[in-house]
């Protein structure tokens, strides 16, 4: 009892120090002291009498807001005696299978050589592309692992080797309790046959009452039944905690500055990958200027580096020549230290749907990144992280669908080799955009990417009885190769609630 | 509160097994590690901290001094503490773990030696130990530092020397010195960590600056 105490004021006082350096806090203050003109306040009982002030005018809903968001994003106080590479990856081998330091360096040459004015991108080549993340991926390996020769009950037979802790089905039955049969859930609920009086036109109706209450734990809440289509950009807004202050726009309008005075190398990388990727999609090729207006600030954000605290990476360093070693003259190259990957603008473009002003899609493109995002293409232990999310859907599929995945495998065509491309891009660019945003809203909504495996799991269901009659991977890609025009909802709701078990 | 480490000495640990250790397959589940005290008094334990490495359960015997003539037993003050939640997959393998006082089953008055029996049922890790175990005691409730005798006994005050002419009155300087100490005080004491979204040095960010080494 007296450590869950410590920990809770330890908790508070960490909460305490962030928010107090935000704009939140000035805001408070000031209104504080504005309020003191009001003829309610007296000042026997001045504490009291603010604090009413506050619950009545909607500041203290901003505050807990606030505070709501500081604890979805915030990892679990640690131990005082571990370090802050601990805080980052409790693994030691995890961490030490991070891009080596040396390793860095030497792409920092390799940029410099071709040459910072050349804007032929036919010398460019994507840094990484999620096929070779895959492969280190495969290759981790924990040093303390029976990892015998002999088959055992432990035997992984999937792609991944580490074992982490995953949930089953029963686990995920309990976690993703709102998408049960017997609630009703945007993406099923609401298609044309079925008369919106039994519940959509109640779901928008409460989605409204959300939006005027302006409560950000609610609206989590809620839009773990999905989100109507009007009400979706402000939900959004709501969870994540952005609001559009004029020191928001102006931080917007100083980044836009630095791309127009400074010119980065990873530019070019981020020109490429755009004409890559959006540029060829049908549904998002029209965005092709904001994703640019996006990206190119993004990369110039020095803000991005504060998640580094709890991502396992490291951002890539360098120091000022003539001063190796010291801290003051180190820079972080990126500005923001995320080094974009193939596909990395595919994260942008479905949210360019929702967003038209430049300021607000980069602030909604920045959280959602710290906060959901980068845990797609790190090494970590975290259950969100792409390692966790690869060995469930692996598990998923090795026990509800033994068959097919047995049969997979004996063609040489591993799952894994297939869906992976699907979770790290967070299924943008193959679902159709509609039911991609329904997928998103339950990220949101349960604070976890675990969804996206298992709609990777329930989608080799959906299509088994094919993929049982192919006999090489690329006859199994090419079945597995169009999903626009699979609906989420129904195959998450069949593969978790009425699969036979 | 405060705490204190106690230097203390690690025995290697011993490994429990049925059986000939050279001939049987598997590998040991059960590991002994006996820590001693050998130039302290015997204390009061207050915390004990370590890192985890791949042990599923711990169980801590201790030995205490007795007063009376009758020999010292073992009693065991934490039984079957559970660190890993799921003994086959990695979480809480490689965690720091707190151990208090009032966690214990027994009194902690008077410790002399502590045992601390490790489990690990999984035959899937090639080893498993804790490691960085340090123990600590109650640190002493008030300071235990004797004050200077100027401090407690302070010179009786002197006839001010006169004020020289055109200073100011040093009473008032100091009172708003105070005043201005306070004030950095506050900003000081309100430090963020809000980041300033600079990242060129004196204006320029040529990659050319810098160093390849």
């Amino acid at each position: 009892m007296l450590q869950e105490e410590s920990d809770l004021s330890l908790i508070i006082a960490q909460i305490v120090q962030k928010l107090k350096g935000s704009n939140l806090y000035a805001q408070l203050e000031r209104q504080a002291w504005a309020s003191l003109q009001r003829p309610e306040i007296k000042l026997e009982s001045l504490k009291e009498d603010i604090k009413e002030f506050f619950k009545i005018s909607g500041w203290e809903k901003k505050l807990q807001n606030a505070v709501y968001s500081e604890l979805s994003v915030f990892p679990l106080p640690s131990h005082p005696a571990a370090p802050p590479e601990h805080l980052k990856e409790p693994l030691v081998y995890m961490r030490k299978a991070q891009r080596p330091v040396g390793e860095q360096k030497e792409l920092l040459n390799k940029w410099n050589e071709m040459g910072t004015d050349e804007p032929d991108l036919s010398l460019f080549r994507p840094v990484y592309a999620p096929k070779d993340f895959l492969e280190v991926l495969i290759n981790l390996r924990n040093p303390n692992y029976e990892n015998g020769d002999s088959l055992s009950f432990r035997t992984h037979l999937g792609l991944i080797q580490v074992p982490l802790k995953v949930k089953d089905i029963p686990e995920l039955k309990e976690l993703f309790v709102e998408l049960g049969l017997t609630t009703g859930q945007l993406g099923i609920d609401d298609s044309t046959q079925v008369p919106p009086e039994l519940f959509e036109n109640e779901h928008v109706r409460i989605g409204q009452k959300v939006l005027t209450e302006q409560d950000s734990a609610a609206a989590q809440q809620y839009i773990r039944q999905g989100s109507p289509t009007a009400l979706r950009a402000e939900l959004w807004a709501l969870i994540l905690n952005i609001s559009s202050h004029p020191e928001d726009i102006l931080y917007y309008e100083q980044l836009k500055t630095n791309v127009i005075q400074h010119d980065l190398l990873v530019d070019s990388l981020i020109y490429k990958d755009v004409k890559l990727t959006a540029s060829n999609d049908d549904y998002y090729f029209v965005f092709e200027d904001y994703l640019y207006q996006v990206l190119l600030c993004f990369s110039r954000d020095t803000s991005v580096l504060s998640h580094f605290a709890y991502n396992s990476a490291s951002p890539p360093k360098s120091y000022i020549r003539g001063k190796l070693g010291l801290e003051e003259y180190a820079v972080f190259y990126p500005p923001n230290g995320v080094i974009p990957f193939h596909g990395f603008s595919m994260y942008v473009a479905p949210l360019c749907f929702l967003y038209h002003e430049p300021s607000k899609l980069y602030q909604i493109f920045r959280e959602m990144y710290v906060r959901f995002f980068f845990r797609l293409h790190s090494i970590s232990s975290h259950p969100s992280g792409i390692v966790s999310l690869c060995l469930l859907f692996e598990t998923l599929l090795q026990t509800y669908l033994p068959q097919l995945f047995y049969h997979l495998r004996e063609i040489g065509a591993q799952p894994l080799r297939i869906s992976f491309k699907w979770m790290v891009r967070a299924f943008s660019g193959y679902l159709a955009t509609d039911q991609l945003l329904l997928l998103w809203d339950r990220i949101l909504g349960y604070n976890s990417l675990e969804i996206l495996a298992v709609l990777a799991a329930a989608v080799f269901a959906f299509r088994a009885v094919n993929l049982m009659e192919v006999t090489s991977l690329a006859a199994a890609e090419a079945v597995l190769a169009d999903l626009s025009t699979l609906k989420v909802m129904p195959l998450l709701q069949i593969f978790l609630f009425a699969t036979v078990t | 509160m405060s705490r204190v480490l106690v230097p203390c000495h690690v025995k290697g640990t011993v490994a429990l097994q049925v059986g000939d250790v050279r001939t049987s397959q598997g590998r040991p589940g059960v590991l002994v590690i006996d820590v001693t005290f050998p130039s302290v008094a015997p204390f009061e334990l207050q915390e004990i901290v370590f890192k985890n490495y791949y042990t599923a359960f711990l169980t801590i015997r201790v030995r205490q001094h007795t007063s009376t003539h009758t020999p010292a037993k073992w009693v065991t003050c934490l039984r079957d503490y559970c660190l890993m939640p799921d003994p086959h997959s990695e979480e809480g393998a490689q965690e720091y773990v707190s151990l208090f006082k009032h966690q214990m089953l027994c009194d902690m008055a008077q410790v002399l030696e502590l045992r601390l029996i490790l489990r690990q049922p999984s035959p899937l890790w090639l080893s498993f130990t804790v490691e960085e175990l340090q123990i600590y005691q109650q640190g002493p409730k008030s300071p235990s530092m004797t004050f200077p005798k100027w401090l407690s006994h302070p010179v009786p005050c002197e006839q001010p020397t006169p004020l020289l002419e055109g200073l100011p009155d040093p009473s008032r300087v100091s009172s708003e010195v105070q005043q201005m100490w306070a004030l950095t005080e506050m900003i000081r004491a309100s430090h963020t960590s809000t980041r300033i979204g600079r990242f060129d040095v004196d204006g320029c960010y040529d990659l050319n600056l810098l160093s390849y080494t």
